[in-house]
């Protein structure tokens, strides 16, 4: 699904340059629920904005399910953001003055979905995170939980080849934290593949497999048995 | 690009904000205000102005006989000169692009003393000997009978038009003029019909009270055999009579043998050039209106344009969420510029219908005070409307253009990031 070969990137601000990525070498196949881990500096969220065509690699290759993401520009980005990519970030980033369902029905939006067709799509996404009776409500009346399920189900919308998650329990205590990784480890059982960028531990062994990043490179990268919220919560 | 879901999004984004909104607006209104009242009110004193011209023939020139002032081919300085009916018919052939050279005679004048009985009444009148194109020269309304025509001046009629204010002092109320005679220094003419002129200002009442009678009659019963007082020369339209009127003079001079470097042996009125004149001022009015109402405008404009940077900057995160969602730079710039223009529009039009309610209300209130000096029917025409709708719709889209320019120049990874 996702094939990344010697990535490099850095960052220049004035006269200093951070060289960030250094030569990243990283497949992930189908169906994977993937970590990223490291400590904050290590390169981990440039990876993902990389991956999420929200930024451009200097050097390297990057496939996506058997498309080259080369020199894109913004028109060709934005297409393939809308139809390979679904985004969960760290703080939500809902838009305030929209309803959950609206906020969900937006990537439909772009993709020049029917209006009708777009609510029917969006509500059943809503359904599926259990906000189905929060349709209507705006983002400020949700608690932090309830607005990252709203996330989830947005960036489901669109029916993405990739979940691309940036800290998405960051804001969250434990307990919601939970709630939020059983809907995306529920989600994953369906077959969509998922990255998340996280520092939590606990988060990361919930995925079935972890790569760690430190100063631009992997260090690590292994597979591990996925513990399964549900049962953790049963027990 | 027109979709009810981009109008939703844009009604959404400027109600966000209502009351900024409205200030914004009020920028372009109030410009948009300023352009059409002060249009209106160039185009109302315009309107007063030139209505004192009445329907004359705007182009036209009146020519008199002054006294020589150069010694010419043994001729003396101070010697006076008068036309003759030959003077007439040598502009005609000379002279091309002439309307109408209509020769004129008069009788009596300001101040002057009876000259017209009829039965017990007396009144002093200016009579006028005229051809019958004076009638298109200096327009008038017949109001009941005939103007003269070309058999009363074959024919020598001793026919008369008078005008209105003639009829009030020299007939009882009711009484019907057509048929009657009057004397005119003792010579009886019968009236044929009588007129009202449409001129207002100071000598609207003085022009209710001439008479006009032919010219070969006034020459034969006065006394003028084929002297000319004067002449009311009218060019065709699309020449100037002013441009024409040096060769009309030059014919004159070489007839009377008066030096052709004489400007003062002929005297005359352009009324064209007096009438160019206020026009030239009325296009420099409708210029500094157009001037100063743009610059009003401009700075609404720039309002706006303002309030868009304020609102893309306010919304880089929501335009980096759109863009990771898939919107594409056009979408966003779309959306930026729209809600400019709408803004720009719908103020716009608040603003002409604000102004063209306060211009009915300043006609509401003319008609019911009568007609006021040099000012009447203030309007802007249609045209001008356009104008303003088209200049509104380029200054929104150019209010928006560099708002959404910067709205995509962030990148949505640093869109993001703002928290």
């Amino acid at each position: 699904m996702i094939e990344i070969k010697d990535l490099h990137k850095s960052y220049h601000m004035g006269n200093n340059s951070l060289h960030v990525l250094k030569g990243i070498n990283f497949n992930v196949e189908d169906g994977e629920m993937v970590a990223i881990m490291g400590s904050s500096g290590s390169g981990k969220s440039t990876l993902l904005n990389i991956l999420g065509m929200l930024d451009e690699a200097d050097q390297g290759s990057y496939v996506l399910d058997n498309t080259h993401i080369k020199n894109l520009n913004e028109k060709l980005a934005a297409r393939y953001r809308n139809r390979f990519l679904g985004f969960v970030f760290q703080s939500f980033n809902l838009i305030s003055y929209k309803s959950a369902l609206d906020n969900v029905a937006m990537p439909l939006y772009y993709q020049g979905v029917k209006r009708s067709k777009r609510t029917e799509r969006a509500m059943s996404y809503l359904d599926k995170v259990g906000l189905r009776d929060w349709a209507t409500h705006m983002p400020n009346e949700l608690s932090g939980g309830q607005k990252q399920r709203v996330a989830i189900a947005r960036a489901l919308a669109s029916d993405p080849k990739v979940l691309l998650a940036d800290e998405p329990t960051g804001a969250l205590d434990s307990k919601t934290s939970y709630e939020v990784m059983e809907i995306i480890q529920a989600i994953n059982d369906e077959g969509k593949t998922i990255l998340i960028v996280t520092h939590e531990d606990d988060i990361a062994h919930m995925c079935k497999r972890i790569v760690h990043l430190r100063d631009g490179v992997i260090i690590d990268d292994q597979r591990i048995d996925q513990v399964r919220v549900k049962e953790m919560t049963n027990v | 690009m027109f979709s009810k879901d981009r109008w939703s999004e844009i009604l959404e984004a400027l109600s966000s904000n209502w009351f900024r909104t409205l200030l914004t607006a009020f920028g372009v209104i109030w410009g948009i205000f300023i352009l059409v009242i002060l249009l209106a009110a160039s185009k109302g004193l315009e309107n007063g102005v030139k209505s004192d011209f009445g329907d004359t023939a705007t182009n036209t020139m009146f020519m008199w006989t002054q006294t020589v002032s150069k010694p010419y081919k043994g001729l003396p300085k101070g010697r006076r000169f008068r036309y003759r009916m030959g003077d007439v018919q040598a502009i005609k052939d000379n002279v091309p692009n002439l309307r109408f050279v209509s020769p004129r005679n008069q009788l009596g004048g300001f101040g002057g003393s009876n000259n017209v009985v009829r039965g017990l009444k007396t009144g002093a009148f200016n009579v006028y000997g005229d051809y019958p194109e004076i009638i298109q020269q200096q327009p008038m309304d017949i109001t009941s009978g005939r103007f003269i025509n070309y058999g009363d001046i074959k024919e020598k009629r001793k026919v008369a038009v008078i005008g209105e204010g003639v009829k009030t002092s020299m007939y009882d109320l009711g009484e019907e003029p057509i048929g009657t005679y009057i004397k005119i220094n003792g010579v009886n003419f019968v009236v044929i019909g009588t007129y009202k002129k449409k001129s207002q200002g100071g000598d609207s009442e003085e022009d209710q009270k001439e008479i006009y009678v032919p010219f070969t009659a006034f020459s034969q019963a006065f006394n003028q055999g084929d002297r000319v007082g004067w002449m009311a020369i009218t060019a065709e339209d699309g020449s100037s009579i002013t441009q024409l009127k040096e060769q009309i003079f030059d014919v004159i001079k070489q007839r009377h043998t008066i030096h052709p470097e004489d400007d003062r042996a002929i005297g005359n009125f352009d009324l064209y050039q007096q009438y160019m004149r206020i026009e030239g001022l009325f296009t420099a009015l409708t210029l500094i209106a157009y001037i100063v109402g743009s610059l009003v405008l401009i700075s609404g404009i720039i309002g706006i344009s303002n309030i868009m940077l304020i609102v893309v900057k306010e919304r880089t995160q929501e335009i980096g969420i759109r863009r990771a969602l898939g919107a594409t730079p056009w979408s966003i710039r779309g959306q930026v510029l729209l809600e400019s223009l709408f803004l720009t529009i719908i103020s716009g039009m608040v603003g002409i219908s604000f102004g063209g309610f306060i211009i009915y209300i300043i006609n509401k209130v003319l008609e019911s005070v009568g007609p006021v000096d040099m000012f009447a029917n203030p309007s802007v025409n249609i045209g001008v409307v356009i104008t303003a709708l088209v200049i509104l719709v380029i200054s929104g889209l150019a209010a928006g253009l560099i708002p959404a320019q910067n709205a995509i120049k962030v990148r949505p990874v640093d869109a993001l990031r703002t928290e």
